[in-house]
């Protein structure tokens, strides 16, 4: 019996959402009293898996080769189902990244193990295995049993705190045995958004809706964003008409986004733009319009106008950071 | 060219959200259902548009029982020349993928479309368990696809980017926005649709990996705390003694 997680990585360093996942994995396998044990798949250091020790991670079973260096649903699949099979896996924990939501049902069909996806917290082990996550858009929350022997749950970005302290994680190569032909997708192409910090797993987000104006008016929040390390976010009417570009669309037919700081200028905070960004932890509103929906919803709000206000906010936070860093 | 697209139902955007039965049902007393956004926007347009240019027929795929047939009639409104409905409630995303995969094995569709993700459950999850039960590659979030023969080229979202990519059909396909523009119903649309064959099977029987076990509603934020427009300094204060996030 084990606890399997599946760990990214990018450029050779594991993703922040592959230590969120670790983390989440070693403390689940503390509550059940077994160990917690990593799969990486394709080009990374060992002494980079190694620090998964940190996270509580006894070992890593690493399997190097090349075709492992693009993403292909079916043979990930395969391989950390093989992954599971070795290690004893009773439950396999994966982050809500893009790859782990298209990786985790193909593995729930393969291991025949019920699957809840994007968990916010630990488990409830006692008596059972129920998983809490949001549903309807964050219209209500739902405690999913799982029913099966095997588990797999996926962890929502920014949910759950990174632990630190472990030693370092044993190291074990890996063949799932794979061949050729188990990968049927080809990447020819790989386009780079621009330098920004990636939305899905910011901690931080600026986000500006239709209250901006046009797209040349974007300058101060992407200043702010600079400021303050964060990502930018848009409402869907803005990225509709191609003020911004379409992946930083939040919401309910956007992203669902769970940052610790959620700042949204000119946002009237339609029900269906708060569906993607209701459970992040603090949220400010600067809008024009005292009675906006979203001030229902925000923890902090300025009331008046985002081009005399923004600025200014960028200053003060400028005088901040200097002072504190 | 066979194309199947996978339909759901989901409660319109802007409906309350309640629960029954000691918090352990979803209330659908008075809930307007709509066709599921991305499957509506994206899957089912870039069907009917690759149809258009290649030839086929595009056919629509719904588990659920009766209630769902006017979101059903709506595809077949917009393009969709049939639709099948297994008749079932929709119990967990396994059951859902099981059942389709059950109808689809044995009709040789050249491209599975899906959405995104349904917005009642948020899992992400039938596509993928789909694409796995008819051991088929699967392209996930993907914002184009054109064929050339049996060669799809796709463009799909990465976090912070985009990718490129081939692969050989058949291939199961979960669409969001970029992929098509949606398309209103028209008259002769609707008037078609109702003679449209729409054919209900009978579910095998499968079973459900999960269950919900209750519900609860969001958490509770407090009142919005207001800062003065003259007095920003403030604002930032209270996000770094206060709220602590930064
Ligand atoms: C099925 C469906 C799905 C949808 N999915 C999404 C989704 O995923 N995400 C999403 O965002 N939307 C979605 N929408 C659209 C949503 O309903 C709203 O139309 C949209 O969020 C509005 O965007 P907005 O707040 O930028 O614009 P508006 O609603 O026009 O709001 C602009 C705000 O800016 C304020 N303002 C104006 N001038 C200033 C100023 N100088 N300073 C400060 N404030 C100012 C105004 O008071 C107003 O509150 C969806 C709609 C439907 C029907
Ligand atoms: N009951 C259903 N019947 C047909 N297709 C479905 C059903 N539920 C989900 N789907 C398809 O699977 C996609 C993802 O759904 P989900 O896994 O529920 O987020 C949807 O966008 C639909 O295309």
């Amino acid at each position: 019996m084990s606890v399997l997680i599946f760990v990214e990585t990018q450029e050779g360093k594991l993703k922040k959402s592959a230590r969120e996942a670790a983390s989440y994995g070693a403390k689940l396998a503390g509550k059940l009293g077994t160990d917690a044990l990593a799969i990486a798949l394709g080009k990374v250091e060992h002494s980079e898996l190694a620090t998964l020790g940190q996270q509580g991670v006894t070992k890593v079973l690493h399997e190097e080769s090349s075709n492992f260096d693009h993403f292909d649903s079916r043979a990930y699949a395969k391989a950390v189902a093989a992954a599971a099979d070795k290690a004893g896996a009773t439950v396999v924990v994966l982050s809500s990244s893009f790859n782990g939501k298209a990786l985790a049902p193909r593995l729930s069909v393969r291991l025949k193990a019920g699957l809840v996806s994007n968990a916010t917290e630990l488990a409830n082990t006692d008596g059972g295995f129920t998983v809490k996550k949001a549903v309807f858009s964050g219209k209500g929350v739902a405690n999913y049993s799982i029913t099966t022997d095997k588990k797999i749950v996926t962890v929502n970005a920014n949910s759950f705190p990174i632990a630190s302290g472990g030693g370092a994680a044993a190291i074990e190569d890996f063949s799932a045995g794979l061949s050729a032909s188990d990968f049927a997708i080809k990447i020819t192409h790989v386009e780079k958004a621009g330098e920004g910090i990636p939305l899905p797993e910011a901690e931080l987000v600026v986000s500006a809706g239709r209250g901006l104006k046009g797209p040349e008016n974007w300058g101060m929040i992407e200043e702010m964003a600079t400021i303050l390390h964060a990502a930018t976010a848009c409402s869907r009417a803005v990225s509709d008409v191609d003020w911004r570009p379409h992946h930083e669309h939040v919401g309910q037919t956007g992203l669902t986004i769970s940052p610790n700081l959620y700042i949204a200028v000119g946002i009237s905070g339609a029900i269906q733009h708060l569906a993607g960004v209701s459970s992040s932890k603090t949220i400010v509103v600067i809008n024009s319009d005292p009675e906006a929906p979203f001030f229902k919803a925000a923890d902090y709000g300025i009331v008046g106008d985002a081009f005399q206000i923004v600025p200014k906010l960028n200053d003060a936070l400028k005088k901040y950071f200097s002072s504190h860093n | 060219m066979k194309f199947l697209v996978c339909i759901s139902k989901a409660p319109d955007t802007t409906t309350k959200i309640t629960f029954t039965d000691n918090n352990t049902k979803f209330n659908e007393d008075k809930v307007q259902w709509i066709m599921n956004p991305t499957d509506e926007w994206y899957a089912l347009v870039r069907a009917l548009e690759l149809k258009e240019t290649l030839g086929g027929t595009v056919t629509t795929v719904t588990v659920g029982k009766g209630d769902v047939e006017p979101v059903i009639r709506k595809g077949l409104a917009i393009g969709a020349d049939d639709a099948v409905r297994i008749d079932a409630d929709d119990t967990d995303a396994y059951q859902v993928a099981s059942l389709i995969a059950d109808y689809a094995k044995s009709e040789n569709f050249d491209v599975i479309f899906t959405g995104k993700e349904t917005i009642n459950y948020n899992g992400f999850l039938v596509p993928g368990m789909l694409a796995e039960l008819l051991d088929l590659p699967y392209v996930s979030l993907a914002v184009k696809l054109e064929l050339n023969g049996n060669v799809a080229t796709a463009i799909r979202e990465i976090e912070g980017g985009e990718e490129t990519l081939q692969v050989n059909t058949p291939l199961v396909i979960s669409c969001q926005k970029g992929m098509a523009e949606a398309r209103i119903p028209n008259m002769r649309g609707i008037m078609a649709a109702r003679t449209k064959p729409l054919k209900v099977v009978a579910p095998g029987s499968v079973a459900s990996l999960t269950v919900v076990k209750n519900f609860e509603p969001p958490k509770e934020r407090g009142n919005v705390k207001l800062v003065s427009a003259d007095n920003v300094e403030e604002l930032v204060r209270l996000l770094h003694e206060e709220a602590k996030v930064i």
